[in-house]
């Protein structure tokens, strides 16, 4: 009797009390305050004066000024960042063209057709999707040197077009798997062999686990600096990451804005993405664990 | 691919057996798709990934430089192993740098990450808002750009000391104090929090409300309701993420190079193990030991994934014996 009341007592409220939701959501303000600080730090004062950069230490400028944005932009008289966000843009748009069409043939394989040895293959994709890519880099580099690759962006693309980005083999299998397979069967029996199960099936149904594959892809190549920085190493191949890299060797307080500012431009593509497909990214991390 | 078609032709067999072949036929099709659909994988598993690791493995026991001709390896047996462990005064200060890095940066980002995701686990209005604010920092994080930002938050004229100085403290020049320059990195890692905090979410979400309920009805406070239910419920997504975090932990490079200028300094604060690896193979060039670093690299990694997975059955709970 007592259980029941209490129960009833507690069912239509929240079941924690008011204060404890007030306290909750003082934390959760405080914490996204510090995590949304750097955000907002740089972009403010990639809108500061050299002097108001030293002075001012609130996070918008008094004066906003787009003078760090030009200089920045014209890093130097025969570097600019129109070309290092060029060379990235076509970087980053073909490996995401790749991974989309390399890596959708190879979870089809895995996720619909018989094949001897199938467990053992899948397995082994899974093997390679732990493997640290730091171990691999430097064979690679001796094999792509050998090629005369270096200093061009087929090092970092080619690969892409063999499915060696395993974590995409495994969100498209998983997300397949989620296909009712009685539409292959429908689609057998209207004699379709397996090419064509996959080109009118599999491929419009794939679609949101391939825009899943193109954001990731674009993001991960746009902020990767690793092979970048190995594979690229004259500055008319530069792209945004080592094109910032640049403001460290010149140094000194007054690159500071500018190098704010070129920071701010390298992250708005990234943030677009993130303002666009904000679910589908949170919806990959949640069928794979991906990592952002 | 639990899905199978075996009824069908055990069915064909016993009535009408000329039905087996067209079954045989489709199977030796799929047979053959399969083959046209994983050669690009196949070459890549054998070009980019398989073919390098061996020869990886081989360099490692060569005193190979990439300046020099291919007849001018030649094989130098486990010296370089030797110099590693014995000579290299570096290895082993970034061998402690990346352990101090990943024990401290990753068991605090999940705290973090689990903390946030219990505040933010009951639906209400915004929920959705912070969960993606939350997640921001987790795509942006590992730029360039953010690790400048770093380099510009933490310096000794940054906004950090400015903020210190509001209370009369006098702050460090943070990412060139030997002291803290990695602490710096830390807390950069533990800001991504977002990524593992919304695996965390949705794993809260599969933890039944009854569980809850009955333990109220026993009585037990907040905080044994979060170690007796909570945490065990959880406890396969934590050991999700803390696989995954700290394979990734062990991993990071970015923010040590910008910080650092590629250095690793101040004196070796910031050498994780993969910026000497760089170093010793792109800036000086020792490919043949810089091979044998990474070979002990991912020997280093697999001994640790299996600890965890052996260990894991100690502390993980399947409450339905199928977890992630």
């Amino acid at each position: 009797m007592t259980a029941t009341t209490a129960e009833a007592a507690r069912r239509p409220g929240p079941r924690a009390p008011r204060l404890t939701g007030a306290v909750r959501i003082t934390v959760l303000v405080a914490v996204l305050a510090v995590v949304l600080y750097p955000l907002l730090w740089v972009l403010g004062s990639s809108l500061k004066s050299p002097t108001e950069l030293a002075s001012n230490i609130s996070v918008w400028p008094t004066d906003v000024t787009w003078a760090n944005y030009t200089e920045g932009w014209n890093f130097s008289e025969s570097l600019s960042f129109g070309r290092f966000f060029l060379n990235s843009t076509l970087i980053a748009l073909a490996t995401v063209v790749a991974n989309a069409a390399s890596c959708l043939v190879t979870a089809y394989a895995f996720a619909r057709l018989r094949f001897r040895g199938r467990g053992v293959w899948f397995s082994v994709m899974i093997a390679t999707l732990l493997l640290p890519g730091h171990v691999l880099v430097i064979p690679q580099y001796v094999l792509f040197e050998s090629f005369g690759w270096v200093d061009s962006p087929l090092p970092l693309i080619v690969p892409k077009l063999l499915a060696t980005e395993a974590f995409f083999v495994f969100l498209m299998v998983q997300f397949m798997r989620g296909i009712p397979r009685d539409l292959d069967d429908a689609a057998r029996i209207d004699g379709c062999s397996p090419f064509g199960v996959f080109r009118y099936v599999i491929l419009p149904l794939s679609r949101p686990a391939l825009v899943t594959t193109a954001i990731f892809s674009f993001i991960w190549t746009w902020n990767d600096f690793f092979t970048q920085l190995v594979y690229l190493p004259s500055p008319d191949s530069y792209t945004v990451p080592i094109g910032l890299r640049l403001f460290i060797d010149s140094g000194g307080q007054t690159s500071i804005g500018p190098m704010l500012a070129m920071s701010v431009l390298s992250l708005a593509p990234v943030f677009l993405f993130f303002l666009a497909f904000q679910r589908f990214l949170v919806q990959g991390i949640n069928t794979t664990g991906l990592k952002g | 691919m639990a899905v199978s078609t075996a009824p069908p032709p055990g069915r064909a067999r016993t009535s009408v057996p000329a039905r087996r072949k067209p079954a045989d036929a489709r199977r030796r099709a799929e047979g053959r798709a399969a083959h046209v659909f994983l050669t690009p994988w196949l070459l890549g598993l054998l070009a980019i990934t398989a073919a390098p690791m061996l020869l990886s493995l081989y360099l490692s026991f060569t005193n190979f430089d990439v300046l020099s001709d291919w007849d001018q390896i030649s094989w130098v047996g486990l010296d370089n192993y030797e110099r590693m462990f014995t000579q290299d005064p570096v290895f082993w200060k970034s061998v402690g740098v990346t352990l101090t890095f990943a024990l401290v940066a990753v068991p605090l980002k999940l705290a973090a990450a689990l903390g946030v995701a219990m505040l933010l686990n009951r639906e209400r209005r915004g929920t959705g808002l912070f969960r993606a604010l939350f997640y921001l920092p987790s795509l942006l994080g590992g730029s360039v750009a953010l690790a400048l930002v770093w380099r510009a938050i933490f310096s000794r004229d940054g906004s950090f000391n400015a903020f210190l100085d509001i209370f009369g403290i006098t702050g460090q020049p943070w990412v060139n104090d030997p002291d803290w320059a990695l602490e710096t990195l830390m807390v950069l890692a533990i800001w991504q929090f977002g990524a593992p905090m919304v695996i965390f979410l949705a794993g809260l979400k599969q933890v039944p409300t009854e569980l809850y309920e009955a333990a109220e009805v026993d009585g037990a406070g907040p905080l044994r309701r979060f170690w007796h239910i909570t945490l065990p419920m959880l406890s396969p997504v934590i050991f999700f993420n803390l696989v995954l975090e700290t394979i990734n932990g062990f991993q990071g490079f970015t923010s040590a190079y910008v910080v650092s200028d590629g250095t690793g300094g101040p004196v070796g604060a910031t050498m994780l193990y993969t910026l000497h690896l760089y170093t010793q193979g792109f800036t000086e060039f020792k490919m043949g030991y810089a091979s044998a670093l990474a070979w002990v690299f991912l020997l280093a990694i697999g001994a640790i994934t299996a600890l965890f997975f052996s260990t894991g059955r100690f502390w993980v709970h399947y409450a339905d014996g199928d977890g992630r």
